[in-house]
């Protein structure tokens, strides 16, 4: 059933068309020069921001312990997904975000409570609610831009997973960007916005980044229609 | 046998298939360590990476036999074997960058040939494919005539040959000629040597004739 004369020539030609590739760096380079590109954006971001609000709020210990949930599960779902992205890597890398992603999440659903346990806390509007779902987005879109150009730069088995976990990567740094600029403390309904925004961002990454993290398609037929050649 | 065959073998002896033939990696004894091969392999890839064609032309040789054998541990048959082979070839070439030289070769091969025959596989099983339903095979119903159809044609030729052998010589003339040989009038005119008239009216009776023989042994056989 074996055609070695068509694997011949795929190999010939393959040979012909080799040119000099320069490895890539190991997952973790890749992840700390993305994340360097968050860091970058969030320098830039800084100076627009209300330092003194920041100051007030990153004293109360769960808004605190919240935003470096969402740095945790940023850098921690970028390694997972650079690793992911290599042949042969363990698939459970794709578990490493989740115990930041837990801290992440539960911290910040500590602030469901704010308004029982201090009731003179500055709850969201429905209006500042909006500017942060468009500015989550709105930083979510380069930075998937950039992490799936980086990602396809390796080989993706698993394209949808990959693409996920760099969406999850994502929605956590524009999560944590957004810290310098939220203008109110946690509710339920603020959480329940930003869970919106993060499985947009992750779902969008799964769905569109899976596709163009495989680019283009293999030659299935190929081995079937040399067999048939004469 | 090449440095992939033999750190293949010696790392997996029972996964090449019984059916290989004499002369090839399963006949052949390893006798390369997992180690040296690994180390070799490695060597191979990272010339590939630097742009060395002859190294990469025989690694992805050497490469072949070793994806075969992964496909098939992994349960791909027939025709798709030699589609996982090429697509595993492929994407090694697209995904060269991604190799590290300072890890094994193997492992990051076995995961290409893995998930190419995986991909094999549900292509395969969304192909439509033949089915054993004998009960859908034996209610089909069938295009072609019912069964005894051919014998009932028979048997009304037989009819028909019978009723016209009883005709009169002169009926049963016009009939064989305008109706069995689809003659013009002035044809049979000339062969028969009678007149036109006379074929017409001889070709009239000769039908009426006819219907009513085959009238009634039509009722006769359906009684």
């Amino acid at each position: 059933m074996s055609d070695p004369a068509s694997h011949e020539r795929l190999v010939e030609e393959l040979a012909r068309s080799l040119a000099p590739v320069r490895p890539l760096p190991g997952p973790g380079w890749r992840a700390v020069a993305w994340f360097s590109a968050v860091l970058a954006l969030a320098i830039l971001l800084l100076p627009l921001s209300d330092a003194a609000s920041l100051q007030l709020r990153l004293g109360v210990p769960d808004l605190r312990y919240a935003a470096l949930g969402a740095i945790l599960t940023s850098m921690a779902a970028a390694f997972a997904a650079f690793q992911s992205s290599v042949p042969g890597r363990s698939r459970a890398w794709a578990l490493l975000p989740i115990p930041p992603l837990v801290v992440w999440l539960g911290v910040s659903g500590l602030g469901c409570l704010r308004a029982w346990l201090a009731p003179a806390s500055n709850l969201a509007e429905t209006g500042e609610m909006r500017g942060c779902f468009v500015f989550l987005m709105g930083v979510s879109l380069p930075l998937s831009i950039l992490l799936v150009t980086m990602l396809r730069r390796a080989c993706p088995l698993n394209p949808s997973l990959t693409a996920a976990l760099g969406g999850l990567a994502v929605a956590a740094a524009a999560a944590a960007l957004l810290v310098p600029f939220h203008p109110h403390d946690a509710t339920a309904t603020d959480l329940a916005v930003h869970l919106v925004a993060v499985f947009i961002v992750v779902g969008l990454n799964g769905l569109l980044g899976g596709r163009i993290i495989e680019g283009a398609p293999r030659r299935r037929p190929a081995a079937t229609a040399s067999q048939a050649d004469p | 046998m090449s440095l992939a065959q033999a750190a293949y073998s010696s790392r997996f002896p029972v996964l090449p298939a019984r059916s290989e033939a004499p002369g090839s990696i399963a006949s052949m004894p390893a006798r390369s360590t997992p180690s040296s091969g690994e180390a070799s392999l490695a060597t191979a890839m990272q010339a590939a990476q630097n742009g060395d064609a002859v190294a990469y032309r025989q690694l992805l040789r050497d490469c072949v036999p070793v994806i075969s054998a992964m496909a098939r541990a992994k349960g791909v048959q027939g025709p798709s074997l030699d589609d996982v082979v090429q697509d595993t070839l492929l994407t090694i070439h697209r995904a060269r960058a991604s190799y590290d030289p300072s890890r094994p070769f193997l492992p990051w091969l076995r995961a290409i040939a893995h998930r190419r025959a995986i991909d094999a596989m549900r292509y395969d099983s969304r192909r439509p494919r033949e089915v054993h339903d004998p009960i859908a095979y034996e209610t089909r119903a069938d295009d072609g005539p019912p069964p005894g159809h051919d014998l009932e044609i028979r048997a009304r030729c037989r009819a028909v040959t019978e009723a016209v052998a009883h005709l009169p010589p002169g009926q049963r003339e016009a009939i064989e000629h305008i109706a069995l040989r689809e003659l013009s009038l002035e044809e049979a005119s000339v062969l028969t040597g009678r007149t036109k008239t006379a074929l017409k009216v001889n070709f009239h009776r000769a039908l009426k004739a006819l219907r009513a023989a085959l009238s009634s042994s039509k009722e006769g056989s359906d009684v």
